[in-house]
């Protein structure tokens, strides 16, 4: 960590944490912690802590508004809108996961060989991601649903297949700092072979600007994902997912608002707290790599 | 100027061609049958084989990519083989509410984000600076149509302002049907407008320049819209032609929450009729619009900002 490299640092970039940063995280960043921290664990967790089967219905206790029995209400079938909620963000997640550490990988992969490389191998690269970036994702990934048919398929081919755009360009921006500097120089001099350069050299410097950038693209992931679930293009009923809950309860919005609002205070809460560690972490230089 | 507003339009026809190249393999080369799906587990293999031959779908690829370029780049995309129609019409039948409706939401973004993002600015850390940052993480996190939603219940259906469905044409019509959608939309990018026009606003006031008309004797209110906004403006105009994706992608979620008959809705419609040609059509369509406002964008900076048009020379 010499300050050179610090002042190096392409524009967005994240400052890794200092010693100042180390002795003690501001509150933000750990109540954005606690936040996400409890709503990955309800998701884990949610065969356990659930009250009710998912997809149990019961007429006799239809459109019910929020109780100590049913914390969000039940829906026009008489299911636990909560229990629903927490195996929704369960399935939510698991796929988010999927969908942004696939395509990470790869992108810092590409994207420092380009920077390596540079030239003409570089600028055809950078050309394909920057087709990749130009397209409205949401648009894209909807254009493969259209081939694969309405369902998650289309959605683990569709988001990895723009994805590693991102992170391409993150890793190579890096990258073309990176390998002015001497020990990246030396790697010549030493006569290593490039791909031992890159792998074993360059690669443990580039990932953590991936990673860190990784849980805001899991948000912006989460988001596509429930969006997709409302338009009735993600998860296939009976399968419980946030989207597709919410667009399930729009028709009763007057007779039973719960339906489709209180599950949406989970993605909001989840988001939320996603922000906050990344506004304390970087003073907001994070989100505004993202806008 | 000429010279940079070719180069920009030739930089960006590049692009256009690698949307129609990138467009093109990824509706072939993704897993699954698009006739089949549209045909319906009934179709017998020979039905299925007809409909293909019939589409050229069967050509080599390159016969196909070029069939499909050539047609796009004249604008001739063909007929919906789901709805016997020409996708043209088609999409010429909705084009006119989306395109409100991104306008409005942009106009609603400005309306509300350039005077929060100069009080925040002129008055760093002041109640108006905090509660926009608060504003700021929320609706980074909430989903667009479930902010629409929430609009609909409170403004719609409990008060009772405005429908929360449908679309009608005219002013009034336009007033009536389109305000909240404009609406959610809007808020969502106010956040844009706020952030980077705050974050230009803050560094421009502390330039030499602004000390030098404080100097002359100025008044503070027109140092800040006559001086200071002609450059802090800068970096808003290049996001917000970045976030041209951000608008088309809410714009398709937006319209179903509202119900508006517009290319969001057509769109998700296609998708479900399988009807992969207006599907096609419209993909290209938004990757267009991206390109040509970013071109736009660019060209406007240039005209605003003498540096951008003369560097590199």
């Amino acid at each position: 960590m010499s300050t050179s490299e610090a002042a190096t640092r392409p524009l967005g970039a994240v400052a890794r944490p200092g010693r100042r940063a180390r002795s003690r995280p501001a509150t933000p960043v750990i109540v954005g912690a606690v936040i996400v921290g409890l709503l990955a664990l309800a998701a884990l967790l949610a065969p356990l802590i659930a009250p009710y089967d998912p997809n149990e219905v019961d007429f006799l206790h239809t459109s019910e508004s929020p109780s100590w029995s049913h914390l969000m209400g039940t829906d026009d079938a008489g299911r636990d809108v909560f229990s629903r909620s927490l195996y929704g963000l369960r399935l939510d997640l698991a796929i988010v996961l999927f969908v942004t550490y696939v395509p990470l990988p790869i992108g810092v992969l590409l994207g420092s060989i380009a920077g390596s490389f540079g030239r003409g191998v570089d600028s055809v690269m950078a050309r394909v991601a920057d087709v990749m970036l130009a397209f409205p994702f949401f648009v894209l990934v909807i254009a493969i649903i259209a081939i694969t048919g309405p369902g998650l398929k289309g959605v683990l081919i569709g988001v990895p297949i723009a994805g590693w755009a991102l992170y391409f360009r993150l890793a190579r921006s890096e990258m073309l700092v990176l390998r002015e500097q001497p020990f990246m120089l030396a790697t010549t001099g030493l006569g290593y072979s490039r791909t031992r350069a890159i792998l074993r050299h360059a690669v443990p410097n580039l990932w953590r600007t991936a990673l860190i950038y990784s849980t805001l693209d899991m948000v912006v992931n989460l988001l596509l994902l429930a969006s997709l679930g409302y338009l009735g293009l993600g998860a296939q009923p009976p399968d419980a997912e946030l989207g597709s809950i919410i667009a399930g309860g729009q028709p009763y919005l007057l007779s039973a608002w719960w339906i489709a609002t209180l599950p949406g205070l989970l993605l909001v809460a989840y988001g939320v707290g996603v922000g906050l560690i990344g506004d304390g972490l970087s003073d907001g230089r994070l989100r505004s790599a993202s806008a | 100027m000429t010279r940079y507003v070719l180069n920009r339009v030739a930089l960006g026809l590049v692009v256009l061609v690698g949307l129609a190249i990138a467009t093109f393999l990824i509706i072939h080369l993704v897993p699954g049958d698009p006739v089949r799906q549209a045909l319906g587990a009934q179709a017998g293999p020979e039905q299925i084989e007809q409909v293909r031959d019939q589409l050229g779908l069967n050509d080599p690829l390159p016969a196909q990519f070029w069939q499909y370029f050539s047609n796009s780049a004249t604008g001739q995309f063909g007929d919906s083989f789901v709805q016997n129609t020409p996708v043209g019409d088609l999409v010429g039948d909705r084009i006119a509410p989306t395109a409100l409706l991104i306008g409005y939401g942009l106009l609603v973004a400005f309306l509300i984000g350039v005077p929060l993002a100069i009080l925040a600015a002129l008055k760093p850390n002041s109640a108006v600076d905090h509660a926009a940052r608060l504003v700021a993480t929320f609706s980074f996190a909430m989903p667009l149509f479930w902010l629409g939603l929430v609009l609909a219940l409170l403004f719609g259906l409990e008060l009772d302002i405005f429908p929360v469905s449908g679309y009608e044409t005219g002013v009034g019509g336009i007033l009536k049907t389109l305000t909240l959608p404009a609406v959610t939309i809007g808020l969502a990018l106010t956040v844009i407008v706020l952030r980077t026009l705050r974050s230009g606003l803050l560094e421009v006031m502390q330039s030499d320049y602004i000390d030098a008309a404080r100097a002359r004797g100025l008044s503070e209110r027109r140092i800040v819209a006559k001086h200071a906004m002609r450059n802090a403006v800068m970096p808003t105009l290049t996001i917000m032609a970045i976030q041209v994706g951000f608008l088309i992608s809410s714009a398709v979620v937006i319209e179903q929450v509202f119900q508006i008959p517009g290319l969001g809705s057509l769109l998700v419609e296609s998708v479900e009729r399988r009807d992969y040609e207006v599907v096609q059509t419209l993909v290209l369509l938004a990757g267009a619009t991206v390109v040509f406002v970013n071109i736009a964008a660019d060209i406007l900076q240039a005209a605003l900002d003498p540096r951008v048009r003369l560097a590199g020379r």
